[in-house]
């Protein structure tokens, strides 16, 4: 199959495997059916069954995944129409995504350390809780592999949307401001495509989260993973 | 969804004007060395045209709506990519999943309480 029609097929699929999940969601609405971890698992299954591989499917994928960039920006809507709502609690929300940043690296960095991982690994552990593009340049800055950070990124994410809600109901995390906050800062782009189904505070305050937490731990790792590695005696 | 000529045209500019702040936010990053995604810088600029009505609502409204209505589409490709790292990733499962999963917990719970707790007294 040629490249354009090879890369179509890779579209069609993902669109067609994307609305049967989301109508599948509807209707069951069970967490775990979150449509976006259903359309990966069965690509994957169709693709590894098929031996595709990833590398054909990725060259309709990426033309969809384009699409993010300007869908982070159209975050500016909701985010402008909430303006007032978040300025208000515009301190509140510096202080919590510090505090949010610095646990993100400690908690993964030292979760990894204690389970004797490699260096390597420890280092694409550490900017795991910031958004793709962002984790990737820190997990390069800090010597660590940034497609391994990337994939650790959109587990969290998938994580995150499938089962923060949940855990935030535990948690009594009630105001929508605090929720969407916690969710774009734990579960970056893919939680905040789980929080504008919320609703639009809930996505505006996502979207915030992402840009404000990685600019913290952009920040914040270098000097935070120097003083565990040398804590941990790893060299 | 109806298919006439304004809305076509509406929904259109609506994708021009996003791009345009989604090249701009990257000229910026890379300009100004910022350890940010152009999209999020986009997004912050979008939210300034907007409140300053450089840019009225209702001309990125459609384009805007659609692509977050969407975003869990756009997310099922690099969520696909993680079966490029299934051999690294069978090799050292363990620190990768209790990292992943800690990290996103503690961030989620500290982030959200505190928010939640210095709303209420503030």
């Amino acid at each position: 199959m040629g490249d354009a029609p090879a890369a179509a097929l890779a579209i069609a699929a993902t669109v067609a495997v994307y609305l049967v999940a989301q109508r599948l969601y509807a209707r069951v609405r069970h967490p775990l059916l979150n449509p976006l971890l259903l359309a990966i698992t069965t690509l994957i299954v169709l693709l590894e069954a098929s031996g595709v591989g990833y590398e054909r499917y990725d060259r309709g994928g990426r033309l969809i995944s384009y699409w993010l960039g300007p869908a982070v920006v159209a975050l500016g809507v909701p985010l402008h129409a909430q303006l007032r709502e978040i300025a208000r609690r515009g301190r509140a929300m510096l202080v919590s995504i510090l505090a949010g940043s610095v646990v993100g690296i400690v908690s993964g960095t030292v979760t990894a350390l204690l389970l004797g991982a490699p260096r390597a690994l420890v280092l694409s552990v550490a900017p795991r809780s910031v958004t793709t593009p962002i984790a990737m340049g820190v997990a390069r800055e800090l010597g660590g592999i940034p497609p391994l950070t990337a994939v650790l990124v959109i587990s969290s994410g998938v994580l995150g949307a499938v089962a923060g809600p949940a855990l935030m109901r535990l948690a009594r995390i009630r105001s929508r401001t605090a929720w969407g906050l916690a969710m774009g800062s734990a579960a970056h782009g893919i939680g905040t495509a789980r929080a504008v189904e919320e609703g639009e505070v809930e996505g505006a305050t996502s979207g915030l989260a992402i840009g404000l937490m990685g600019l913290a731990t952009a920040i914040l790792a270098p000097p935070i993973v120097a003083a565990l590695l040398k804590l941990f005696a790893v060299r | 969804m109806t298919f006439d000529r304004r809305a076509i045209i509406a929904f259109a500019g609506g994708i021009v004007i996003l791009l345009a702040f989604l090249y701009a936010g990257n000229a910026l990053a890379a300009l100004l060395h910022l350890p940010l995604p152009g999209s999020v810088l986009g997004m912050v600029m979008l939210a300034a045209a907007l409140h300053l009505r450089i840019i009225r609502p209702e001309w990125v409204k459609p384009a805007a709506e659609l692509l977050i209505r969407h975003m869990s589409l756009l997310y099922i490709p690099p969520g696909v990519g993680v079966m490029a790292y299934f051999g690294l990733i069978r090799r050292e499962w363990l620190p990768l999943v209790a990292a992943g999963v800690a990290g996103m917990v503690a961030v989620m719970l500290v982030v959200g309480l505190l928010q939640q707790r210095m709303e209420r007294r503030g």
